[in-house]
């Protein structure tokens, strides 16, 4: 009973990352490399595979947090896939979920560590999301299902490219919610306010569940997914 | 911060400042269960039993071994290993002990470690600096109300598949668009009782 169950797991890991629970198509196998047009658009992370929204939704009230935390992102995909990918020969099969969470978290302390040390406002903003990387399915979804079994430069790219895409994301959401939210960007007014009434929802939670629901809508839309029928969860 | 009783915490923790819908954590998970309620109810259970007991263990690690060897920079490797041990070690005493209990609740244990919010909840506790029991009714306030957030809108998303829903939104789109919704509503809350 229980040998099966940990067979059933071992093959269900062995076929997509343990921490893709949500992956919807057949993005996360690994196989080949995510070219930067690929980790941008086709399979973004965020818009279509749905990982790592936690932060997506949180940090993006103001254009700035969202930049400093896809850089976060960026940094720390590409630091921990090309250490996966260095030790890929060396680590244990058994212990490699430990070993990713190591290398994850010490890039992320790291990060945190520099944006206190000299960005110390922004720190403060990002509260405990920096720390939440740890934990983001994205890092540790390119770790197991990539970087894990190929060489350091492909899983470098690799890191940066699926990095890159969720930091476009995050970008084009924190624009629009600090545009319409405050009628400014980067804490500049650019909106006037003679004729636009800053709509306080934008920055306020529900506008970021709306505005990743419609992002996600128009991805679709773009690429012509879901056309035939609603399959995904 | 001391000033707040862990009660007004608690009732905060559930409806104004829900975990799910004013702090974004426990996404994840949140998009791949909350279409059944009762697998919702499930994992709802595992997460505010294991919310509440690594918060209070992770409130005693943090002041009782990290802040007086001044290790507090590895506060994130050593929450992360505590809540995956405490996972672990749940699993195997619920597969020896009761295993009608280990049925209802054991597929959900392994995904609770990848789940943001148990992490955020003690990662929240050291900026807010909370006292133990103002930390345990945090814990177990926003493992309840995370609950409450994901069996309302598995309810939701179970009706929602009657619905003629339009093409691009189908799946996560619609289900994003309704959490906003439900954020919403749950801001009606506000003013009742706030902590930050």
């Amino acid at each position: 009973m229980a040998e099966d169950r940990d067979t059933g797991k071992a093959a269900a890991k062995g076929k997509v990352g343990k921490t893709c629970l949500v992956c919807v198509k057949d993005c996360c196998d690994g196989k080949g490399v995510v070219t930067f047009k690929e980790g941008v658009w086709r399979v973004n992370p965020v818009a279509v595979q749905v990982l790592g929204i936690c932060s997506a939704l949180a940090v993006t009230n103001r254009l700035e947090n969202s930049l400093v935390m896809g850089a976060a992102l960026v940094f720390v995909t590409v630091g921990s896939n090309l250490f996966v990918s260095l030790l890929r020969n060396v680590t244990p099969r058994r212990i490699r979920m430990i070993a990713e969470v190591a290398i994850i978290a010490t890039f992320v302390i790291v990060f945190d560590q520099v944006l206190k040390a000299y960005y110390w406002e922004m720190s403060k903003q990002l509260g405990p999301y920096v720390g939440l990387i740890i934990t983001n399915c994205i890092v540790m979804g390119r770790a197991e299902a990539f970087a894990l079994s190929n060489r350091p430069v492909v899983a470098m790219v690799d890191g940066l490219a699926n990095g890159l895409g969720y930091a476009a994301v995050l970008a084009v959401i924190g624009f629009f919610r600090e545009l319409l939210g405050t009628g400014g960007l980067f804490g500049v007014q650019v909106l006037s306010e003679s004729w636009y009434t800053p709509n306080q929802l934008a920055i306020l939670a529900p506008g970021a569940f709306i505005g990743l629901g419609f992002l996600i809508a128009v991805f679709n839309w773009l690429s012509g997914a879901n056309k035939e029928e609603g399959s995904t969860p | 911060m001391t000033e707040i009783s862990p009660l007004l915490i608690l009732v905060a923790a559930i409806f104004t400042n829900n975990i799910l819908l004013a702090n974004f954590l426990g996404m994840c998970s949140f998009l791949a269960v909350s279409k059944q309620i009762d697998t919702a109810l499930g994992l709802g259970a595992a997460v505010i039993f294991v919310m509440t007991a690594t918060t209070a263990i992770n409130y005693g690690v943090y002041h009782l071994v990290l802040v007086p060897l001044g290790m507090t920079i590895l506060q994130y490797i050593v929450f992360i290993a505590v809540i995956a041990a405490f996972v672990q070690f749940v699993e195997m005493f619920v597969e020896r002990f009761s295993l009608k209990l280990y049925h209802a609740l054991g597929i959900f244990l392994p995904l609770i470690t990848v789940n943001c919010a148990i992490l955020g909840v003690s990662l929240f506790m050291i900026i807010r600096s909370y006292t133990f029991w103002q930390s345990v009714a945090f814990g177990f306030g926003g493992g309840v109300g995370w609950t409450l957030a994901i069996v309302l809108i598995a309810g939701l998303r179970q009706k929602m598949g009657y619905s003629n829903v339009p093409g691009p939104f189908r799946g996560v789109a619609i289900a994003m668009v309704i959490t906003g919704v439900m954020a919403m509503a749950f801001m009606g809350f506000a003013g009742m009782v706030n902590i930050q």
